[in-house]
């Protein structure tokens, strides 16, 4: 097996001209997807045949944004604050409890299975594991070329072959490993072949959940650079979903910070990570831990505590139960996401200063 | 390159006893498809009070070392030779129940999952006494007393009302917080940590990051930690050894490891990683290739392969593990000299790809 090859400066989808980055890939301007106050309980019963509902867990509770077309938005947050099930409801995988998801400019939160697969070739997503998310029975060609069978595209074997082969090519895989099974691959050249998988439908919105956080640190980079590189090329719209904040603002344009089913700050990256306004995202910054001894020692900040659970979230400010800037206020009264002066939006009564962020240990590079 | 380079080495160390000494550690684990070299000729030391960072992929052998330091791959037929010496007493002709005695006594571990590591059906205290009772003829309620005083030290808030719960009930981090307690039931003297917060989030994370140091510097006993994450070692190690394909590949004092790196292993592993302190726009430079298998590893540098500073000869020589010269605490093997990996290096840190390292280094007459 050779190992992944640099991949040949042709666009993947046929088309002469290559997009420019962040160009509109189809018509109509506006945001790609419009998220609009989004809710997703969970319902928690008691009892096997006759079940009582005694609770919900509130996975998404209420959550508003935007994705523009051509822009990467990243989804952080620690284990539990709902940005996987974001993702789930995005791809229609879950139906919302309430609110709305536009996808270009229509409303499909409650859509019909059937209506649903039309919405499912414009939105793909690369998982997790690229071990349980290949079938091993199937080979590289079936897997990538699935897509193609399940919505009645390219039915002439030849030419499925042939543009199944130019998408292993794109995403840096030998062609002529089309008739090898998963196993015969690493876990990087897994994650290709999902990533093959996923452009092969030409979709306008790519979903990544936690793409490189089962790969080894040297594999990562292989394929956080592919990325890089499709989302530069193709102009692609991708929600990039990871708990490693370094990773994020390496891949993304634009950052949402979540705790426990809401949105607690979304702006530009560099804005976010520059300067972090919401406690909550400075102290997530402050814990990442530096490639670098020599700061060792530095003052930081360490949240204590553990996420509440989202079952039984605080009222009013969700954070407020464990913000070292807690007022009676925080819990008295929700604060709403709101531009509190430095390009992000903030949602926060009380939001961290210049002094403050620095006092906590953020250290990004200015 | 050598304006920031030289930091201040430590000095004591050297000086004083090391608390554990693996000498020539070779794991054989023979299989149907061929025997697996885990671990292949490994040395190192841990001295008392310090912590050691064993950086690597999965598959590099790292905690396959650390499990046999513990006795805990002789079942499994490995075939293991070397020694590895715990205050001089050679832990690899210890029989098994003398192995046991110090196992959770004098060397403790905690591994990576805390989930799986802890018997569901059994309440967290009771897991801790039998800790405790395994290794000291106490009464049941002086070992509860003591599982009680453990969770405090670790951080659990109500100590005396959660010793009575089940794992199921305690959160990630409050388990991991469990592991540290168990493995300090009988205050160890080295603590062998295995990936201990890669399963956690990341203020989870840093929260028992600060709980091990503090309680390194409470105890001091000494830490050896496994991880693949160089942020990790980096705040946590004193001294860092990068393990790759079996063999330690480098060596050296964190500061100086991170600040003049002399491996091209090592130096893939840095430049591949996004750091929140280097420009957002800047590329990172994968290794080429994947890890090697251990069936049938490469010839010669086990790294050559991937290396994009490989000669011809290197698939043939073996290189040692041999001071820089100059920095006698660092070790590294590697094939090329000094020099020209100091001059590849400043090259790499400015941001350069290995290509444009390898034409500056012709430029200037130069040849791997």
């Amino acid at each position: 097996m050779s190992g992944p090859t640099t991949p040949p400066p042709l666009s993947p989808f046929g088309e002469s001209a290559e997009p420019a980055p962040g160009a509109p890939r189809a018509n109509g301007g506006g945001p790609l997807v419009r998220v609009r106050e989004l809710v997703k309980h969970f319902p928690l019963t008691r009892g096997i045949i006759f079940q009582k509902k005694i609770g919900a867990v509130r996975a998404v509770d209420g959550l508003s944004f935007e994705i523009e077309r051509g822009e990467t938005l990243g989804l952080v947050g620690e284990t539990g604050c709902g940005k996987s099930t974001t993702a789930r409801l995005i791809t229609r995988l879950l139906e919302p409890t309430s609110g709305g998801i536009d996808f270009e400019g229509r409303d499909i939160s409650h859509l019909k299975r059937s209506a649903l697969k039309a919405i499912r070739r414009e939105v793909q997503m690369i998982f997790q594991d690229p071990y349980s998310s290949l079938n091993p029975r199937k080979t590289i060609g079936s897997i990538i070329g699935e897509p193609f069978a399940i919505h009645g595209l390219l039915t002439d074997r030849a030419e499925r072959k042939r543009e199944v082969q130019r998408l292993m090519e794109t995403v840096g895989l030998n062609p002529e490993h089309y008739n090898r099974y998963p196993h015969e691959f690493s876990g990087g050249q897994r994650q290709r072949i999902g990533v093959a998988r996923a452009l092969a439908l030409e979709p306008k919105l790519l979903i990544a959940d936690e793409p490189v956080s089962a790969l080894d640190v040297s594999i990562q980079a292989q394929v956080l650079n592919l990325l890089r590189d499709l989302q530069r090329r193709l102009g692609l719209t991708i929600v990039f979903i990871a708990h490693d904040l370094s990773v994020v603002r390496h891949m993304c344009d634009r950052v949402a910070v979540m705790y426990l089913g809401k949105i607690v700050e979304i702006g530009g990256g560099d804005e976010l990570y520059d300067f972090p306004r919401h406690p909550y995202t400075g102290a997530l910054l402050a814990a990442v831990p530096h490639a670098d001894p020599t700061r060792h020692g530095e003052q930081r900040r360490i949240l204590g505590g553990d996420v509440p659970s989202p079952a039984n979230p605080p009222a009013a400010c969700r954070f407020h139960t464990r913000c070292p800037k807690a007022q009676p206020l925080c819990s008295q009264q929700e604060p709403l996401l709101e531009d509190k002066g430095s390009g992000t939006l903030v949602a926060c009564h009380f939001p961290l200063s210049r002094e403050e962020a620095e006092g906590m240990g953020v250290r990004s590079a200015r | 390159m050598s304006a920031a380079a030289p930091s201040p080495q430590p000095a004591p160390s050297s000086q004083r006893e090391p608390l554990l000494r693996v000498e020539d550690l070779r794991v054989e684990f023979p299989t149907e498809d061929g025997v697996v070299h885990a671990v292949d000729g490994i040395t190192y030391q841990v001295f008392p009070g310090r912590t050691l960072g064993i950086v690597g992929e999965s598959g590099s052998g790292k905690t396959v070392s650390s499990l046999t330091a513990l006795g805990l791959t002789r079942r499994q037929g490995a075939r293991i030779s070397g020694r590895i010496l715990f205050e001089g007493q050679d832990l690899l002709a210890l029989a098994e129940e003398k192995m046991r005695a110090i196992r959770g006594n004098d060397i403790a571990m905690i591994f990576q999952d805390p989930l799986s590591s802890l018997h569901p059906l059994y309440k967290v205290g009771r897991q801790l006494i039998e800790a405790v009772r395994a290794h000291r003829d106490v009464s049941r309620a002086t070992a509860r007393a003591r599982a009680v005083e453990l969770l405090g030290l670790v951080g659990i808030p109500d100590p005396a009302r959660r010793v009575d719960q089940y794992p199921h009930e305690f959160s990630g981090g409050m388990r991991q917080r469990v592991m540290i307690a168990m493995a300090l039931a009988n205050e160890p003297k080295l603590l062998f940590a295995d990936e201990p917060t890669t399963a956690l989030d990341v203020t989870v994370q840093a929260q028992i990051l600060a709980l091990m140091e503090r309680l390194q510097r409470e105890l001091g006993m000494a830490i050896v930690i496994i991880t693949h994450d160089l942020g990790v070692v980096a705040e946590v190690a004193d001294d860092i050894a990068v393990m790759y394909a079996g063999r330690i590949v480098e060596t050296a004092s964190a500061e100086r490891l991170f600040a003049a790196p002399e491996h091209p292993y090592t130096w893939g592993l840095l430049k591949s990683i996004p750091r929140l302190d280097s420009p957002r726009s800047e590329d990172l430079v994968p290794i080429p290739g994947t890890p090697p298998s251990l069936i049938q590893p490469p010839s010669g540098c086990h790294f050559h392969p991937r290396c994009p500073y490989a000669q011809p000869e290197h698939a043939r020589i073996d290189p040692a593990l041999e001071p820089v010269p100059e920095e006698a605490a660092h070790h590294v093997a590697c094939l090329l000299d000094s020099p020209t990996r100091k001059q590849l290096w400043a090259q790499l840190r400015e941001g350069a790809t290995p290509e444009q390292a390898l034409a500056a280094l012709a430029a200037t007459g130069g040849a791997p």
